[in-house]
């Protein structure tokens, strides 16, 4: 072991396993860990401890940043830049500026909730420690992993070995950084 | 791969994660030269045609918009009809990917990849239109508001830049969603490559994706809120293409209930043509048991719905004008009706109302070889619709001395013609290089079919 230890990996086979070898190590203590599956398994973030995604509420105020921005430039366009006489009607014609408005407003939120996630998610990211595994490429085909990494207060190369053995796994395997 | 029956089912029993992943990565995987015969003659098809499209456009940059038939009156004819026509039909793959995603229609799952496939295919052609329709499309950013030496803002008050900003805005995001759904399928095919460029190359569109929880979690949250904004923004673009007419003060334009028809006449001529895409792909890639006859039901039953809706509005519209009172409301209508275009109005009855009739019934809606014809008949049906309302009522408007005809030219007819060669080109290089299925998606409904039992995956 000269090189730099990312963390162990225990490779699982079903959505059930996994759920079930995340309470386990959650309640062991473990803080740094994340389970690396092939499709989103609705109760896996919370066996693992994580906390709810704040994506929601950056959203919503890129929404309003987003509708703010649509209404007052067309606003601005309209009374102060260039006011245009248009038959007398008057030159903050709002009901005319809903619909930019509105697509502004999607426009914003759209693109946040996308680059937020990819950004949060840390991609695009060619390297990850996890592509060491031996059988990395399954990950995204039909195997579940548990990793623990050993930046953990609690991580002992050897108890965590045995740890992660008594959940049952195909293997637990020793992931380079 | 096992013989599967046809099922009424959303998905056939029994299939396993990794049979998901060799079923749908397969077509992709296969050597350039094992590509399916079928293909190679679709793509020598496809192409030539497309190559029609840009010789126009070459023609029409070239020499100017007087090579298409529009003149006064109708100065809005071939290029807006088709705009509104390939927009409508985008709109479907729009309403399966989001709509269907927020009511939580597990026979989204298997279609909708494709369908968002098609939505941007048929927004490029849609896209495109008014942009050449412009006479100097190589300014069509003048339209945008960005500093500009003249110091001019674009005119916020007019629906056609309000289309800008909705069009715009429905492609890229469009594209977004699409993209971002794609990418754990990408990370699957990476993983998945035999070859050092296959790997190279869907490594790059994955951008590194791991599968770890809290990035799916974070991903979840993501494609749900995608999902939401884009259903009333999919209501919203075909309201402002119908805002485009209504406002307007020309009989047969003036009309507030264009928007909600003209809505459903896009998920009409949408669901027709996700049909139209579906039966062949699903024959020709074997995925009878991931495409199963239970899609193409739901799908034959919303252009159903969205074809009474659109019938509905017809006759509301034949009505209004009447009631209206108006001496050139009155007029407008009953040209429409029996004046020198008549024709059109009674095809499209035929072809948008009484076509469709026969998916009442059950044995029409599960015979593959009827609803494509169906599909078919509805998409020349919804091109007559947008025929009848921006030529027919711009022929006669309201001083008879500026009334006129309109005869399409060459040129608007190859254009025409040529926007499929692009939307099948790039089919043909999607479904061949891309996972035209959602593989994540589709495991997690394997799985949910697993541990739930079979009572909740149904229709």
């Amino acid at each position: 072991m000269s090189k730099e230890l990312f963390g162990l990996a225990a490779e699982f086979n079903s959505p059930e396993e996994i759920i079930e070898a995340a309470k386990k190590a959650n309640s062991a203590g473990y803080k740094n860990m994340d389970a690396y599956v092939p499709f989103p398994i609705e109760d896996l973030p919370n066996a693992l401890g994580q906390k709810e995604t704040r994506l929601g509420w950056v959203v919503l105020g890129m929404a309003i940043i987003g509708a703010l921005t649509g209404f007052f430039m067309q606003y601005y366009a309209n009374t102060y830049f260039y006011p245009l006489n248009a038959g007398g009607k008057p030159m903050n014609s709002w009901p005319n500026f809903v619909i930019i408005t509105f697509e502004f407003t999607i426009l914003f939120s759209a693109f946040t909730a996308g680059l937020f996630m990819l950004g949060r998610n840390g991609l695009p990211r060619p390297y990850h420690p996890i592509f060491n595994m031996e059988k990395a490429q399954n990950i995204t085909g039909d195997k579940f992993v548990l990793c623990i990494e050993s930046k953990d207060k609690k991580f002992n190369l050897n108890k965590t070995k045995d740890f992660l053995a008594s959940l049952n796994p195909n293997y637990v395997e020793e992931v380079e950084l | 791969m096992a013989k599967f029956k046809e099922t009424t089912r959303v998905i056939v029993p029994g299939q396993t994660y990794a049979g998901i992943d060799d079923v749908i990565a397969e077509p992709i995987e296969r050597d350039l030269f094992k590509t399916p015969r079928w293909w190679w003659i679709a793509l020598s098809i496809a192409l030539p045609i497309a190559g029609l499209w840009v010789f126009s456009v070459f023609w029409l940059i070239t020499h100017g918009i007087g090579i298409f038939g529009n003149n006064q009156p109708v100065a809005w004819a071939y290029p807006i009809v088709n705009f509104v026509w390939w927009i409508g039909i985008g709109h479907a793959g729009t309403l399966i990917s989001a709509v269907l995603l927020l009511f939580r229609q597990q026979w989204r799952t298997s279609i909708n990849r494709a369908a968002e496939a098609m939505t941007l295919f048929a927004v490029v052609n849609a896209g495109l239109y008014p942009i050449l329709h412009l006479g100097r499309p190589w300014v069509f950013y003048w339209l945008f508001p960005y500093p500009n030496t003249q110091g001019l803002w674009p005119q916020f008050r007019s629906p056609l830049d309000w289309d800008l900003f909705a069009i715009g805005t429905y492609a890229s995001v469009s594209a977004l969603f699409w993209y971002i759904g794609l990418i754990p399928d990408f990370a699957s095919l990476r993983d998945r490559a035999k070859g050092s460029f296959m790997q190279w190359f869907y490594g790059l569109l994955s951008l590194g994706w791991t599968g770890s929880a809290k990035a799916w979690q974070r991903y979840g949250r993501a494609y749900l809120i995608l999902g939401a904004v884009s259903f009333p923004l999919v209501l919203s673009v075909h309201s402002t293409i119908a805002l485009d007419f209504s406002v307007a003060q020309l009989p047969g334009w003036n009309n507030t209930i264009l928007p909600p028809y003209f809505v459903a006449g896009a998920v009409f001529a949408g669901f027709a043509f996700v049909l139209i895409l579906m039966i062949p792909l699903r024959k020709a890639y074997g995925l009878k048991h991931v495409i199963t006859m239970n899609h193409l039901e739901n799908s034959a039953k919303m252009m159903l719905a969205t074809g009474m809706i659109v019938l509905y509005g017809y006759a509301l519209e034949l009505f209004m004008g009447w009631y209206s009172g108006v001496e050139f409301e009155r007029y407008t209508y009953w040209s429409r009706v029996f004046g020198d275009h008549g024709w059109a109005f009674w095809l499209l009855i035929f072809f948008n109302g009484l076509m469709i009739q026969p998916l009442w019934f059950k044995s029409v809606r599960t015979n593959t070889k009827w609803l494509f014809f169906i599909a078919v008949m509805v998409s020349i049906g919804m091109w007559l619709e947008r025929f009848v309302i921006v030529i027919v009522s711009l022929t006669t408007d309201f001083m008879p001395s500026s009334w006129g005809d309109f005869h399409a030219t060459f040129w608007d007819r190859s254009l025409y013609f040529g926007t499929f060669g692009v939307f099948f080109t790039l089919w043909l290089l999607f479904i061949r290089l891309f996972p035209a299925i959602a593989s994540s998606e589709m495991k997690e409904l394997v799985h949910h079919d697993n541990s739930h039992g079979h009572s909740e995956v149904h229709s």
